[in-house]
């Protein structure tokens, strides 16, 4: 019997907003979480700006210590979980994922669309204090009994929990689609070890999502219930423990922190090979790492406690695991200047801001390490060596990466070039305002200055690094205009992009910028972790024969 | 506004008190250098000094070897011009990759060892100590020695060389103790009570301030510790037990009379007279303290802007604006004032 082949009609892009809001298409869901993040990171960033201003001198000049403290909570929050994390794993881990795997979508499409949704609604949740009159005020840590209704009665408090909870559930929903999407969806001769190393990071850090959100969650339920029930989970004279919420928020809290940077080092490996022109140096020993890291992540955790007064011994183990950590990142620095050693290096933004993410997440990284030498964490905890290094680690480090991704998937995601120049004033403008912002935090916090201060006592010689901080921050800002106003440029009339500008290695590469909405018209079948640059080195040859 | 801590004199007559006392605390200098763990002033700050400058030579040496190799690739390798061919395509090397992985380790384990040792000699506490008691309050420090029967607020006078054993808690949220010149912080907990210690080795004084963000007064939570002299510090707790008399002069008199019969009674406590209120810092001495309310230096103006209107020095403070008259604030400032 003869069969006919079947003619199927192509899935087409649909326009209006009634689509945006429907879709269950990743690139469409990725592009809403990155614009959504990226209108947070501005939020943020205003909530630092008029922090760093009101810091230039002592005394208070422009906001009162309850708004100041208002700011610094909801800058730590809005920072880590409604930009960060969404912009990474969701922005970006939702664009690319699929594309870098051969699929078509993810497992879930409708699953990812609610991820998404309930981001937003987490963070208009957590802003909702705003009508309530204020926001929360106990840091982004809400430590009990500050953060209980006692010390906390003000109803933002109550958005705050109830938001987190909600951006924890999208999370969670989003880390499960994934995994499964990684495991089962991944083109035919893309094993483990030829899948690309950013789908790596994303697989790993979304197992410690799943792993650890829900502690997180099981904490803020308990915060929850003691603010609104009168239970006393937290609460001494209930026969409760306050410290008990720092075990349970730390142990997600820590393994978040290498949630947010090892999506950015999964970035670092994707950028260095294609712009050194050389394969990523030590393939399996960062996938490995990577996962080494991921799982000693789950043991640090009391290294934030370390002045609580718990049993020295306890504090040994986890300053020792804390030290281990530092082993499998010291593999990936290693391996990616191998990458670079010997390479083509092509100075373009994506590879400017892959370097600077080298060395400021070096320093951030070193700095690190003091606090994990027990009597000298005594000194620096809660102080600003704490806000240099986790700034290091997080705008250094994760911002630095995301970056190097935003200008090098742009063209694939818009269609457009960004342009390189602005981009490099970009990088040379945020290089030199972060590091006039937060390298001076280090000595303040040696000069014995505590975090979360709205004002300082004058005379301690802390105000000309205050001062030199605030100088820095404004020249951040003006950087992030450049960025924002390179971005319209693009959108409005940027160079069309091809559908390989870099010459790339992986399978995003394969398809049109932007992709058509089905992403391939036939699945590859790979046979290497460079499957484009086996089809670009095999017509090469072709043309050449 | 906070000012600068320039002590101005107070010279004042006393009937019980010895001269030393006074000599002590306002010919001391001000606490003019930055508080930084890097200037310690005790045996304990000073072994956390050497530990951090042992672990700054590792990390220099460590970064500028890293950063080294970044900056030297980045010149070294950068593409001349567009286009050209791959280069060689390395994708491993198994002895340098067992390397990077191997010595880092050791460099790591060397430093465990040594957290290891600094943490277990940070818990033998010393003989013959003094002890304090350190109790957090939103947004004052309260002091108690237990032994000399002394309660006080926010100043810490102390002998040098005696060693201090400190048990600290707290009655509200958490807190941090924090004296960075004299030892590590030490978070006050409710419901808890942590235990160090250290002794100062210099005669002075010394800044710290709460280190736990706290709500809303946390900024304003400073500790100054004075230094003295064995004997200084026995002529001061015996000043702090003696009390104050009822003085004659009539301003002062008004002054301790608002006190014992007015709203100040309710919360505050001053040895030998009346006001045994125990919400409020301890206020014996008051004279001579540094700061007024964590926040101002204590001046005359300074102190009749506080108790005009506290709320609006420290937003948030538990006393609130009692609403005093202009002669009721110029009769306590007076009396206050003249508190030795």
């Amino acid at each position: 019997m003869a069969t006919e082949a079947l003619s199927v009609p192509r899935p087409r892009w649909q326009t209006g907003l009634w689509a945006w809001i429907t879709t269950t298409d990743h690139k469409r869901i990725g592009i809403l979480y990155f614009t959504t993040a990226l209108f947070f990171f501005i939020v943020g960033g205003l909530e630092a700006t008029v922090m760093r201003l009101e810091l230039a001198q002592p005394g208070r000049q422009f906001v009162s210590p309850d708004i100041y403290n208002q700011l610094f909570s909801m800058h730590g929050t809005t920072m880590i979980f409604l930009f960060i994390i969404p912009i990474l794993v969701g922005g970006f881990g939702n664009y690319i994922v699929p594309l870098q795997i051969g699929a078509r979508d993810m497992a879930f499409p409708r699953l990812n669309a609610l991820s998404y949704w309930l981001f937003l609604a987490s963070g208009l949740l957590m802003y909702g204090g705003l009508l309530f009159g204020g926001l929360a005020a106990a840091g982004w840590t809400g430590y009990a009994p500050l953060s209980t209704s006692v010390f906390s009665p003000e109803k933002g408090m109550d958005f705050w929990v109830v938001g987190m909870l909600v951006t924890g559930t999208s999370s969670t929903l989003g880390a499960i689609n994934f995994l499964a999407t990684i495991l089962k969806l991944r083109a035919p001769g893309m094993t483990v070890h030829r899948m690309p190393l950013f789908v790596w990071a994303i697989m790993v850090t979304t197992a410690m999502v799943v792993l650890a959100t829900p502690v997180l969650a099981a904490a803020l339920t308990l915060l929850l219930f003691d603010r609104q029930l009168g239970t006393g989970f937290f609460d001494a004279a209930q026969s409760g423990n306050p410290v008990l919420w720092q075990h349970m928020f730390w142990f997600y809290s820590h393994p978040a922190v290498y949630i947010m940077i090892l999506p950015a080092m999964g970035i670092i490996s994707e950028v260095l090979p294609v712009f050194s022109k050389k394969p990523i140096f030590g393939y399996k020993a960062i996938a490995y790492s990577t996962a080494a890291i991921g799982f000693i992540s789950f043991l640090v955790w009391v290294h934030h406690m370390f002045t609580v007064g718990l049993t020295p011994l306890l504090q040994a183990f986890f300053a020792f695991m804390t030290m281990a950590v530092a082993v499998p990142t010291g593999v990936k620095m290693f391996n990616w200047i191998a990458t670079l050693w010997g390479g083509s290096l092509d100075l373009r933004p994506p590879l400017l801001f892959a370097l600077g993410f080298l060395t400021m997440f070096l320093i951030g990284g070193i700095s690190g390490v003091f606090n994990a030498v027990i009597p000298v964490d005594w000194q620096l905890h809660d102080t600003y060596w704490v806000v240099a290094h986790l700034h290091y680690v997080l705008f250094g480090g994760s911002v630095f990466g995301l970056f190097a991704g935003i200008y090098y998937w742009w063209p694939k995601m818009t269609g457009r070039m960004l342009d390189e120049s602005l981009g490099k004033w970009h990088f040379w403008l945020t290089m030199i305002g972060f590091n006039l912002t937060f390298f001076p935090m280090h000595i303040l916090g040696l000069l014995g200055m505590p975090r979360r201060i709205a004002d300082y006592f004058a005379g301690l010689g802390w105000e000309e690094y205050n001062l030199l901080a605030t100088a820095g921050a404004l020249i951040m800002a003006f950087s992030t205009l450049v960025f924002l106003y390179n971005a319209f440029l693009s959108l409005r009339r940027g160079v069309p992009a091809p559908a390989d500008p870099w010459e790339g290695n992986t399978l995003e590469w394969m398809t049109s910028s932007p992709p058509q909405a089905y992403n391939f018209e036939v699945i590859p079948t790979v046979s290497s972790a460079r499957p484009v640059r086996d089809l670009r080195l095999a017509k090469q040859q072709k043309g050449g024969a | 506004m906070i000012k600068r801590f320039i002590r101005s004199a107070h010279l004042r007559k006393r009937l019980v008190l010895t001269v030393a006392v006074t000599l002590l605390l306002f010919a001391s200098p001000a606490a003019a250098e930055p508080p930084s763990p890097l200037s310690p002033a005790s045996p304990t700050a000073e072994g956390i000094a050497n530990l951090y400058y042992l672990v700054l030579a590792i990390a220099l040496v460590v970064f500028v070897v890293v950063e080294g190799l970044i900056i030297l690739s980045t010149l070294r390798f950068r593409r001349k011009a567009p286009g050209g061919p791959e280069p060689t395509q390395v994708h491993g090397h198994t002895i340098l990759e067992l390397m990077w992985t191997a010595i880092p380790a050791l460099i790591l384990v060397v430093l465990f060892v040594l957290t290891f040792q600094a943490l277990q000699e940070s818990g033998d506490l010393p003989t013959n100590p003094l002890r304090v008691e350190v109790i957090g309050h939103q947004w004052w420090w309260e002091f108690r020695y237990p032994e000399q029967g002394v309660t006080t607020a926010t100043q810490l006078v102390v002998p040098v060389g005696q060693p201090i054993i400190f048990s600290i808690t707290s009655v509200d949220v958490i807190h941090s103790f924090w004296v960075p010149q004299l030892g590590g912080k030490i978070d006050a907990n409710p419901g808890q009570i942590n235990t160090y210690s250290f002794g100062v080795q210099e005669p002075g004084e010394y800044h710290g301030q709460c280190a736990e963000f706290c709500g809303i007064g946390h900024p304003y939570m400073p500790i100054r510790v004075t230094a003295v002299s064995e004997e200084e510090f026995a002529a001061w707790v015996q000043a702090r037990l003696a009390g104050s008399l009822p003085p004659s002069e009539p301003l002062l008199a008004r002054g301790r009379e608002i006190v014992e019969t007015g709203v100040c009674a309710a919360c505050h406590t001053i040895s030998g007279t009346v006001a045994q209120g125990q919400v409020g810092p301890d206020l014996t001495g008051f004279g001579l303290r540094p700061f007024i309310g964590g926040i101002l230096e204590n001046t005359p103006q300074n102190l009749a802007r506080w108790l005009d209107d506290p709320q609006v020095v420290k937003p948030g403070a538990a006393m609130p604006d009692y609403g005093l008259s202009p002669e009721e604030i110029q009769a306590l400032v007076a009396y206050l004032e003249s508190l030795q």
